[in-house]
């Protein structure tokens, strides 16, 4: 069994407007060592998923069903106190804006220090010693003196640096991170991802990347899931994402893309429309009202909903257009404009 | 952070001045625009037996006829060096800080307003531990289960508790406990015992104000604490406690109620500071000597300048509150520190 697998993930939550399906149907598998990124644009379920793999959804209004096994335990049926005993030991989380993300009245130090002694009967002094390495590794200058700063003393990256370091201070096995750059300047990008790809190595942890930017998972992930609507539409190696992508959604992402590798006067091909409504999901495909090739299924796409198939070697893909007619569009009239420069 | 604390310290003291100037000002002109002179002033002190020329020259010996300005000085440097008082018969010396004579009794404010400030002190620092235990813990509990039964009956008591004025629960709670028999839990208001003679006592004969007083502000605290334990509970670093794996108690607890600390802190301050000054509705219900009591009393007899003594120590007791909430300000919020 892999060390992380996800089957059949449902969170639905209920409101007054009607049941929302932010996740409806996710299944995937995670070995140690191993990247998955999770892709889509906001609200197609990546944070609600993580949420969920966490537990955090648990006593809340989420109704979650399906299964969730994490190194041979099951947590989706499991008691919250169980739980969250795993909960920042064997799977920690990163999250988006560190700023927002770190209690403003306690310390770097402190916040570290708590993170560590929840899981580890040792003696404050142990543990700050170990807050102090923790800000070494992810390369905090300073660190027996950054220890005692508060997030606010720091900047966006430092502040980044330090929530990786909580993140990782007990020794998770799952790690992961939900959109960790997208609120850091793009030179600062680069070094957290830089970091993460080596820390990864150094801990040997599971690591899911949850991000909008392909550009984000390119550089970092041996999987990639790509979400749309609570759903995944596409599934497959990196390579198959980005050399033989066959869903109309992922050649959407890759068209709104920004490359240095293109002419600085081609246009980006940004995705029509905007994201479907969870409460009331199109018909058929969710998609298939953005979608430029919706009229070549003969009006299926707008009545029945795709099944997630295997296209070849685990590329996994939720479309009704027939193999060869992706493919054949991929390579005839995606492919070339995207490398038109 | 020794700076700050130093600006802020300059800043009460000037804060002081400046009152203490309004405050002379004040019942410099307002006796003189209602008519009286110096000589009607001076008529208070010697007496109505007094002849004319013996209170021209009280007047001039008080100094009534000096410039506003001069006698603020006078007034300033009595509270801070003393004063010697020479109204005919003879000179008489107030010790600092001398707020001067009452018109009535003709003794220094100082001495009766020290012998209050016990009464006020108990009273209100003892209300004060009730409501903001019984204000917070109520807010925290009503917003972690926001729209249960709980919730929604606390913030109808707590409504109850803000809209209803202290004269009227004060003596609902006095006929029912102390005066109505099957509930009889404490004598009648009206005596006070020094803490330090009988703290038994002093607690026994206090409960019932205490529990009034501290209904009123209780009602406040919980609502305020309801509202800032809803919006910190939904901070993304609530989110990241909660990832930690910290248990739900210590995320409320440390993580939540810290974040919604700040604002709570500010109200204490004020509201303490302004009780200080005397419980003004809940003394004279119960008829506790504080200063409350002394100030409606010295109203009532237009004892000016006991009325300028309580409040000047009601200002001291608001500004030195605001003190205090500005550096313990700095110690909740780190970010403050800044400014």
């Amino acid at each position: 069994m892999s060390f992380l697998e996800l089957k059949d993930l449902r969170i639905h939550f209920p409101t007054d407007d009607g049941l929302v399906k932010s996740v409806d149907g996710l299944s995937f598998t995670l070995e140690r060592g191993k990247t998955l990124g999770i892709v889509g644009e906001s609200g197609s379920g990546k944070s609600v998923t993580s949420l969920g793999i966490l537990g955090l959804h648990k006593g809340g209004r989420a109704r979650i069903s399906g299964e969730i096994w994490l190194d041979g335990e099951e947590l989706v049926g499991a008691g919250q106190e169980h739980v969250r005993a795993l909960r920042g030991k064997k799977m920690a989380m990163i999250f988006q804006d560190p700023l927002s993300a770190m209690h403003p009245f306690y310390t770097v130090g402190d916040q570290i220090i708590e993170a560590y002694r929840i899981h580890n009967d040792v003696s404050k002094k142990v543990a700050r010693k170990h807050a102090i390495d923790m800000l070494g590794r992810v390369g905090i200058p300073q660190p027996e003196r950054r220890v005692d700063s508060y997030p606010h003393e720091f900047s966006g990256g430092m502040r980044q640096r330090a929530m990786i370091a909580m993140a990782l201070s007990c020794d998770p096995e799952l790690l992961i991170a939900d959109e960790p750059t997208t609120a850091l300047d793009v030179t600062v990008q680069a070094q957290i991802l830089d970091l993460m790809r080596d820390l990864q190595r150094d801990f040997n942890a599971a690591l899911i990347i949850i991000t909008h930017d392909l550009g984000v998972v390119a550089e970092l992930s041996d999987d990639i899931l790509v979400m749309y609507g609570g759903k995944c539409v596409e599934y497959g190696t990196s390579d198959d994402i980005f050399e033989r992508p066959e869903h109309p959604y992922t050649w959407g992402l890759l068209g709104s893309m920004p490359r240095l590798d293109r002419e600085p006067t081609e246009r980006l091909m940004p995705i029509k429309g905007s994201p479907p409504s969870l409460i009331n999901v199109p018909s058929g495909c969710a998609f298939h009202p953005r979608c430029v090739f919706e009229e070549r299924t003969g009006g299926r796409a707008k009545t029945e909903v795709p099944e997630l198939l295997e296209t070849e070697g685990g590329h996994l893909v939720r479309c009704h257009l027939p193999r060869e007619r992706r493919r054949a569009i991929w390579e005839n009239e995606i492919k070339p404009n995207l490398e038109a420069s | 952070m020794v700076t700050y604390i130093i600006r802020r310290l300059i800043w009460a003291v000037v804060m002081l001045t400046i009152v203490s100037i309004i405050t002379f000002a004040i019942f410099f002109l307002v006796p003189r625009l209602a008519g009286a002179t110096s000589e009607s002033l001076a008529a208070r002190y010697v007496g109505r037996t007094a002849s004319a020329e013996q209170v021209k020259i009280a007047a001039d010996k008080l100094g009534f006829n000096d410039p506003l300005i001069v006698q603020y000085g006078r007034f300033a440097k009595g509270i801070v060096a003393g004063a010697d008082y020479d109204y005919g018969p003879g000179v008489e010396r107030c010790p600092a800080p001398c707020f001067g004579y009452s018109f009535l009794t003709r003794l220094p404010v100082w001495p009766d307003l020290l012998d209050r400030l016990p009464v006020t002190l108990s009273l209100a620092i003892g209300a004060a531990v009730i409501w903001v235990l019984a204000g917070v813990a109520t807010g925290v509990l009503s917003a972690l289960r926001r729209g249960s039964l709980f919730d929604r009956a606390a913030m109808g008591v707590a409504l109850a508790g803000v809209s209803l004025p202290i004269f009227f629960t004060g003596i609902v709670s006095l006929v029912i406990f102390s005066y109505g028999h099957p509930f009889r839990i404490t004598a009648p208001g009206g005596s006070f015992t020094p803490f330090d003679e009988n703290p038994a006592m002093w607690a026994y004969n206090l409960i019932l104000p205490w529990i009034t007083l501290a209904f009123l502000y209780a009602a406040g605290y919980a609502r305020l604490t309801r509202a800032g334990m809803l919006e910190t509970m939904s901070e993304d670093y609530i989110r990241t406690a909660r990832a930690k794996g910290l248990n739900e108690r210590r995320v409320v607890v440390k993580h939540g109620l810290r974040g919604a600390l700040t604002p709570i802190l500010t109200i204490f301050g004020l509201d303490l500071g302004l009780l200080l000054g005397g419980a003004v509705l809940t003394e004279s219900t119960y008829s506790l000597p504080g200063m409350g009591k002394y100030a409606i009393d010295a109203i009532t007899n237009q004892d000016l300048p006991k009325v300028m003594g309580v409040t000047l120590v009601a200002a001291f007791f608001v500004v030195f509150a605001n003190l205090i909430v500005d550096l313990l300000y700095a110690v909740v919020d780190p970010r403050v520190r800044l400014g």
